[in-house]
């Protein structure tokens, strides 16, 4: 059984996943800091696969990832990096990016190395779902992969139900229209969002993203959610920490408790 | 030519293999809007009316196509230019912002987004909205600003709000990832302008409708003529192209018409800098098409080169991508100093300096084969102006 289909069918609240860029700050800081993620006691790990033209993401991981390419990351150091990971980390593990690295390592290739990693699931923001299901749902069901979709507040009812029907894993609630790390705290508006989406009854668990920091605010996403997600906040631990180990299990302590 | 052979737009915005909507989630609901919106309201008689009585009246159509006898004695070709530099704004740019900014009206949009690069797009954009009292923000690399001042302050006489994209290379490519970013935190009342016929689908198919009047153009001026309204070959430069996809798009489907796309060589197309896509690059995914760009093995796009700003672009649109896949297009790297030559060359000859862009068409006349019978339309799609610093330092004159 996939590894994010056995979480969420054991812990229902409070799951927290943990975005970081794969390669920053240092080169071989990936599989540390995922040891570190899985110590302090988050549920899922997404590992970003830097790209040069990250759209959909604010200054934080912009330079993160900016950082990690000059610092030498490719996906193919990233599948070295991650070669035996299993051994140490037995929590869902996420590959978050964006598709043209992976068309260039090839798709089907990219999706055989995740399984054979140990690799759970995909967040690949600009894979449109009618693109996924016309060329690449076959392929990543072959090789036991959970493709997440992201929905926002403008997402119609009739398309969250289509992403709910084309999914498995779990649905990423960007919480507000928003590029990652762009806004602090939850508003009435959000929230009244939050509200429709639940009334919804999908099928998938959610989680919420985008403007998640804290133990407050992650409180607040959990309450009209499954759980939450976290990125920007998480590379501002990693990027000023002097014991990465240390600070990020102690930022996730202070975010869960 | 059959069906399948036909350079179209299919109903998933695919020119072929290229195209296409790859974008994150947070855009679908507007790339969406407009995608179920745009035909119909381009169908219509009011836009229709309101667009041409603008073309005409202010932005100066029909532009002249004119024979230039002189050039065509030294080429041994019967060349006619097409003038897009005496469009108000300086280029063809203003085409497709008139255009656009109509429909954004049509929608209900109050805020005007756009990315520039040598800033002339940003220029329409700013015109445009002066022209509808909309709010304008231009995203521009902070290196571009530097470099393209004389550009900026116009925005700003304009009324436009200049925002400096800080990120990345700081050109053009994270201007767009700029403007693509200020679309997601801004979605429901703010229409983004894109420039070239790049960007997801309706984008490219849409920006080259709004160009198209140029070889709409072509047809009846050339059968004025020469009685037909077909020319051998027409030529473009090409950096996303939406200059040569409006100068190309009415001869897409007649084979017997040679469409010629100059693309930036840079300081040489094997040298590393370089904007000459289709000779460097292979295909990927830029700015949400898939299409031909620069990059490196592992995915990263690389950043450009050209002495052309408006060149300076590691994609091309994907109907060029798909025109030269299948052997539609032919595809030339005109380098720095050849087109710099050429502007001189047709300053002289004709009394035009072109922009830089442009003379990379020019240009193109010593790179291809032709007879001397043979009916040449170049597309001279702006006027050398802004770029007179670059002239200026370039000093071959």
């Amino acid at each position: 059984m996939n590894r994010i289909h056995k979480l969420f069918e054991n812990k229902k609240d409070r799951v927290l996943s943990i975005y970081f860029t794969a390669g920053f700050p240092k080169l071989e800081d990936t599989l540390p800091i995922m040891e570190a993620i899985q110590a302090g006691g988050a549920d899922i790990i997404e590992v970003g696969v830097p790209y040069s033209d990250p759209v959909a993401d604010g200054p934080t991981i912009q330079d993160s990832n900016m950082i990690a390419l000059e610092n030498g990351i490719s996906l193919k150091k990233i599948f070295e990096q991650l070669a035996g990971f299993r051994d140490k980390i037995h929590i869902p593990v996420v590959l978050m990016g964006y598709l043209n690295p992976i068309m260039q390592y090839g798709m089907e290739a990219f999706c055989k190395k995740c399984q054979e990693v140990g690799v759970d699931g995909l967040i690949l923001p600009d894979l449109p779902m009618q693109q996924y299901i016309d060329d690449y749902k076959e392929l990543f069901e072959k090789y036991g992969l959970v493709n997440t979709f992201l929905i926002s507040p403008q997402t119609s009812e009739k398309r969250i139900r289509e992403i709910d029907e084309n999914t498995s894993g779990f649905i990423y609630m960007v919480s507000s229209h928003s590029i990652t790390g762009a806004k602090a705290g939850i508003s009435e508006e959000q929230i009244s969002y939050f509200d429709r989406v639940k009334a919804l009854n999908l099928k998938n668990p959610k989680l919420i993203g985008f403007g998640i920091s804290d133990s407050e605010t992650f409180t607040t996403a959990s309450n009209y959610s499954n759980g939450a997600i976290i990125g920007s906040a998480f590379i501002k631990v990693v990027k000023d920490s002097k014991n990465l180990s240390e600070d990020i299990q102690r930022y996730i302590q202070s975010v869960v408790n | 030519m059959n069906e399948q052979q036909m350079i179209k737009v299919d109903e998933k915005g695919f020119y072929g293999k290229f195209g296409g909507a790859y974008i994150p989630e947070m855009l679908h609901p507007n790339v969406e809007e407009l995608r179920e919106n745009y035909e119909s309201i381009m169908a219509s008689k009011e836009f229709q009316d309101e667009f041409r009585g603008l073309l005409k009246d202010y932005v100066g159509r029909p532009t002249p196509l004119y024979f230039a006898s002189r050039l065509s004695e030294k080429y041994g070709a019967k060349i006619y230019l097409k003038r897009e530099d005496l469009c108000h704004t300086g280029a063809h740019k203003v085409n497709n912002t008139i255009g656009q900014i109509i429909l954004a009206k049509k929608l209900g949009k109050k805020r005007i987004i756009a990315e520039t690069g040598a800033g002339q797009h940003g220029v329409a954009t700013a015109t445009v909205c002066a022209l509808m009292g909309m709010d304008c923000t231009i995203y521009m690399g902070e290196i571009d600003i530097a470099r393209q001042h004389p550009n900026v302050e116009r925005m700003k006489i304009l009324g436009a709000q200049v925002v400096p994209a800080t990120s990345g290379s700081k050109t053009l490519k994270d201007a767009t990832n700029e403007a693509m970013r200020a679309w997601i935190n801004n979605p429901v009342d703010t229409h983004y302008i894109i420039g070239s016929v790049v960007g997801p689908h309706p984008y490219p198919e849409m920006v080259a409708r709004f160009q198209s009047v140029i070889s709409e153009e072509i047809k009846w001026q050339l059968k004025e003529k020469e009685g037909t309204e077909n020319p051998d070959l027409v030529i473009a430069c090409v950096g996303g192209g939406s200059n040569a996809a409006g100068a190309f798009y009415h001869y897409y489907n007649t084979p017997g018409v040679r469409l010629v796309a100059a693309e930036a060589g840079g300081l040489g197309v094997n040298s590393g800098k370089t904007a000459a896509t289709t000779a460097k690059g292979t295909p990927g995914i830029l700015h949400g098409s898939k299409t031909i760009l620069m990059q490196t093995e592992d995915g990263q796009v690389v950043e450009p080169h050209s002495i052309s700003a408006g060149l300076d672009y590691p994609g091309i649109g994907p109907v060029h991508a798909h025109l030269f896949d299948v052997g539609r297009g032919e595809f030339v790297a005109v380098e720095d100093k050849d087109a710099m030559a050429a502007g001189i060359e047709l300053s002289r000859l004709e009394g035009i300096i072109p922009a830089i862009e442009s003379a990379h068409a020019i240009y193109a006349l010593n790179l291809i084969e032709y007879s001397k019978d043979d009916v040449i339309v170049i597309n001279l799609s702006g006027r050398g102006d802004k770029d007179l610093d670059t002239y200026i330092k370039w000093g071959k004159y």
